[in-house]
């Protein structure tokens, strides 16, 4: 019951979406509607399980008086303020859930990732050094594709974004299908030893 | 300068810049606005899937149109919480063995047909074409020729890729000499990806500063 059950589910659960995908019939498609609706409302009270645990770590932090724990108000005030919003309401276009997305959670997103473009030179500082015939060709391949993509590539040599989208549609392209095509052959191989109940971590320790 | 009278694109801005100041050091600021961002990124995911989601798929057929089959998913996504209670947290097994299962289940076939049939069908293609090769004769420039040598370098490229990663033998001999050429092409490829990368992130700060150039202080247009 408390290994073996878990097991069956996952089982029975993902024979099935193997199987109903080779079946095109109503049924089949309605049972994919149906689990695929599950699913997502199973993943959903997920999500408040993960947002359970944001609060307990911030919560504890806040009353244990921790390093930052003021941050942790910041946290916590977010979350409350965010959902509280959010259920008044809803999330309706113009509604002041919206607002906040489009004002604070948008701007402070892009933001962030648009620092990556300062730390990412030093990371090319490093990564750049033509030591050896890779490093130059990751050298070469990185300097094209950049000025490739900018109106002083072209000023420097008309041809250049032309070279930089021939390395991103074929070498490029070539590299990405072989790593592409075996991760998924990972993927199939990890997703047959889970529904088999050959990997089986998931379930944890314990009786 | 025409500064904005919205107070939203002041809040947008001021976040910005909070978010920058880390350019300096690490700074309560800075601090601030990851932690407002955390908290208001949970907070929009969860209300999100509540209305998209929980809200439409579960609790309008159960409770509205009283199908009462929908009561599974909820079942299922509250044995997650038994997690709290030491002595039935097993439990909570059954809805992470529901989700891993179907999930496991749906990529199998998602992935064949993405990531392995699509990706094959895209490198067979005819070795040697010889409408290229005409366009090449009739107008040898070095966007024929590329086009010329393309469909090869790609099969080439993906058969030495695909070696690289075969580790059930030894990399000498034939394997050896494609899998260093797959090093070649992962080095072009992951330098092509860096240097994508790069413009994608200089593109998103180009954005931030005219947000503020332009919606904020109304220095340029």
């Amino acid at each position: 019951m408390r290994r073996q059950l878990p097991l069956a589910i996952c089982f029975v659960m993902g024979v099935s979406m193997v199987v109903q995908f080779f079946i095109p019939h109503r049924v089949s498609q309605e049972f994919y509607r149906t689990i695929l609706d599950w699913y997502r409302i199973v993943f959903a009270f997920s999500l408040v399980l993960g947002t359970g645990t944001l609060i307990k770590v911030h919560w504890a932090k806040i009353s244990k008086k921790s390093k930052g724990w003021q941050y942790s108000i910041i946290t916590i005030g977010g979350l409350v303020f965010m959902l509280a919003v959010g259920f008044i309401t809803g999330i309706q276009e113009g509604t002041l859930f919206m607002k906040i997305f489009e004002y604070v959670e948008v701007p402070l997103e892009a933001t962030m990732f648009s620092l990556l473009a300062f730390y990412i030179a030093s990371a090319a500082y490093r990564a750049f050094r033509a030591r050896t015939v890779e490093a130059t060709l990751l050298l070469i391949a990185a300097v094209v594709l950049m000025l490739g993509r900018i109106p002083f590539g072209y000023y420097l040599w008309h041809k250049i974004p032309g070279i930089a989208e021939w390395i991103l549609t074929n070498p490029n392209m070539a590299a990405k299908r072989g790593i592409v095509i075996g991760v998924g052959l990972g993927m199939i191989s990890t997703a047959l030893k889970i529904i088999l109940g050959i990997e089986r971590s998931y379930i944890g320790g314990g009786k | 300068m025409n500064l904005s009278p919205d107070p939203w694109v002041w809040l947008a801005a001021l976040l910005t810049l909070c978010i920058y100041s880390f350019l300096y050091k690490d700074n309560p600021f800075y601090k601030a606005a990851e932690h407002l961002f955390v908290g208001l990124s949970a907070g929009y995911f969860l209300v999100i899937y509540w209305y998209n989601a929980v809200y439409p798929d579960m609790v309008v057929p159960l409770f509205k149109q009283g199908k009462l089959l929908c009561i599974i998913p909820g079942l299922l996504g509250l044995f997650f919480f038994f997690r709290f209670i030491p002595k039935v947290g097993w439990v909570s097994r059954w809805s992470i063995a529901f989700y891993i299962g179907v999930g496991a289940g749906m990529s199998i076939p998602a992935t064949m047909q993405m990531r392995i049939l699509e990706q094959m069908k895209g490198t067979m293609q005819p070795f040697f074409s010889l409408e290229t090769w005409h366009v090449f004769v009739e107008n040898p420039s070095l966007a024929s020729f590329g086009a010329l040598i393309g469909i090869p370098l790609m099969i080439v490229g993906v058969m030495c890729t695909l070696s690289y990663f075969f580790f059930s033998r030894e990399h000498k001999g034939v394997l050896g000499g494609m899998s260093r050429i797959g090093i070649i092409f992962l080095m072009i490829g992951f330098g092509a990806s860096f240097g994508y990368t790069v413009m994608a992130r200089i593109s998103l700060l180009i954005g931030r500063v005219q947000f503020l150039m332009s919606d904020w202080l109304g220095v340029i247009d």
